[in-house]
């Protein structure tokens, strides 16, 4: 039996220049740079990418759904940070 | 959690599946939705895994260096397919190794269509044609399930296995249109895998369990029954096109369904395949099983080089 299991990577790709980094999936690897390798080859088969992070897994912080109430309801009321909370006359224009 | 509480949780969960949301990893589930799904996602990596061996079996002999290249990216896209839904199963939270260790000791199943040899050149092109045909109309539904890691998955392999399809029907058309030695060696090829490839859409509905709860989670949208008629419809057509004949002296076209009747299908071979006893069952798991020993000295050695690398960085770094 192998003594040590191979980390997870999560791997993110920027599909070409101008967009950002998306998460694509993930994979097992011995270290970052094989990451690299086995991300070339799983997910950029037909040129999906121009550049890829990977990430070992372990190493993200996620939210918690079940607190996603306190996470983001407060940001649900605040409708003046969206502009048409703002009464203007329909003769401005460009604005 | 009470009872009562985890009744409440699990309306809210169906109605949000009814609403279309889709379920993240860490969102609160079922545990019957997390078993099922770790279930078919793991039997599904297991099949686009062990489908690499029938065609692996024929890339060193391909005919040319275009069917050779083709062949093997094929192979290649089965290998990213079943480490996409690896990694998705995982997100489930059982491990890359207990699901490798339930297929290896036979816990976990792969589709039976695997289980037949590929005795001619001709296979790759039945298999292509056929197999991935039917894995297509098995798989695009997936496409909307309610599992996002899933869902997203499968969007990436339906994308990658048009190609797949067309590469086998091209190297049928080939061969129906070649000597009259080629075009027996197609005909073959779609006799011994016409029914396998029917079978692989599942048993009849009216044997077919969990239907209901799979329609409800998406896992499913329409019944095996509906499923395998879409796939003799638009497959009948492609064989006359080529000249083929499949091979089924009941196949009718039925003008007032729109649809081709075809004749009764050996479920006593379906099962006796799935229990074990197909032709090709045990070698199939002898090779899965010996790939996996014999490159354990390869990952071991590769992880004690990574932890290698890693203590000379830290010292450097002192
Ligand atoms: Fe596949
Ligand atoms: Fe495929």
């Amino acid at each position: 039996m192998s003594t040590k299991n191979w980390p997870l990577w999560e791997i993110f790709i920027r599909s070409k220049n101008g967009l950002e980094h998306r998460h694509s999936g993930s994979l097992h690897a011995a270290d970052a740079e094989m990451a690299l390798e086995n991300a070339r080859d799983v997910y950029t088969r037909r040129n999906e990418g121009v550049s890829i992070w990977v990430v070992e897994s372990k190493n993200i912080t996620a939210s918690n759904p079940e607190n996603n109430g306190e996470m983001f309801e407060p940001a649900q009321d605040k409708v003046y940070r969206h502009p048409t909370f703002y009464d203007l006359p329909d003769e401005v224009k460009h604005m | 959690m009470s009872e009562e509480q985890i009744k409440n949780l699990e309306e809210q969960f169906e109605a949000r599946i009814a609403r279309d949301e889709k379920i993240e990893p860490k969102d609160w589930m079922p545990e019957k939705y997390r078993q099922t799904h770790i279930r078919q996602m793991s039997q599904h990596a297991h099949s686009e895994i062990v489908g690499m061996l029938p065609e692996g079996n024929w890339i060193t002999r391909a005919p040319s260096l275009r069917r050779k290249v083709a062949l093997l990216a094929k192979v290649q896209d089965e290998a990213g397919h079943g480490l996409y839904l690896y990694s998705a199963t995982e997100t489930l939270g059982i491990s890359r190794d207990e699901m490798y260790e339930q297929l290896h000791t036979g816990k976990a199943k792969y589709s039976s269509i695997f289980n037949y040899p590929t005795v001619t050149w001709a296979d790759m092109g039945a298999i292509g044609w056929l197999v991935d045909g039917a894995a297509i109309i098995n798989q695009v539904p997936l496409c909307n399930t309610s599992y996002g890691p899933y869902a997203r998955a499968m969007i990436r392999v339906c994308k990658e296995e048009s190609f797949h399809q067309r590469q086998g029907y091209e190297i049928m058309i080939k061969l129906a249109n070649g000597t009259p030695e080629q075009k027996e060696m197609a005909q073959d090829a779609l006799n011994r895998w016409w029914w396998p490839s029917l079978m692989m859409l599942g048993p009849t509905d009216a044997e077919s369990i969990h239907t209901e709860q799979s329609m409800k989670w998406k896992l499913k949208r329409k019944s095996n029954d509906d499923l395998r008629q879409q796939f003799i419809d638009q497959t009948v057509p492609q064989a006359d096109l080529i000249g083929l004949t499949i091979p089924d002296p009941d196949l009718k076209w039925n003008e007032e369904r729109g649809s081709y009747d075809f004749g009764e299908i050996d479920w006593d071979e379906f099962w006796q395949v799935v229990k074990g006893h197909g032709p090709m069952n045990k070698e199939r798991m002898k090779a899965r099983v010996g790939a996996w020993e014999e490159g354990e000295w390869v990952r071991d050695a590769a992880m004690a080089h990574a932890e290698k690398k890693q203590n000379r960085k830290e010292k450097e770094a002192v």
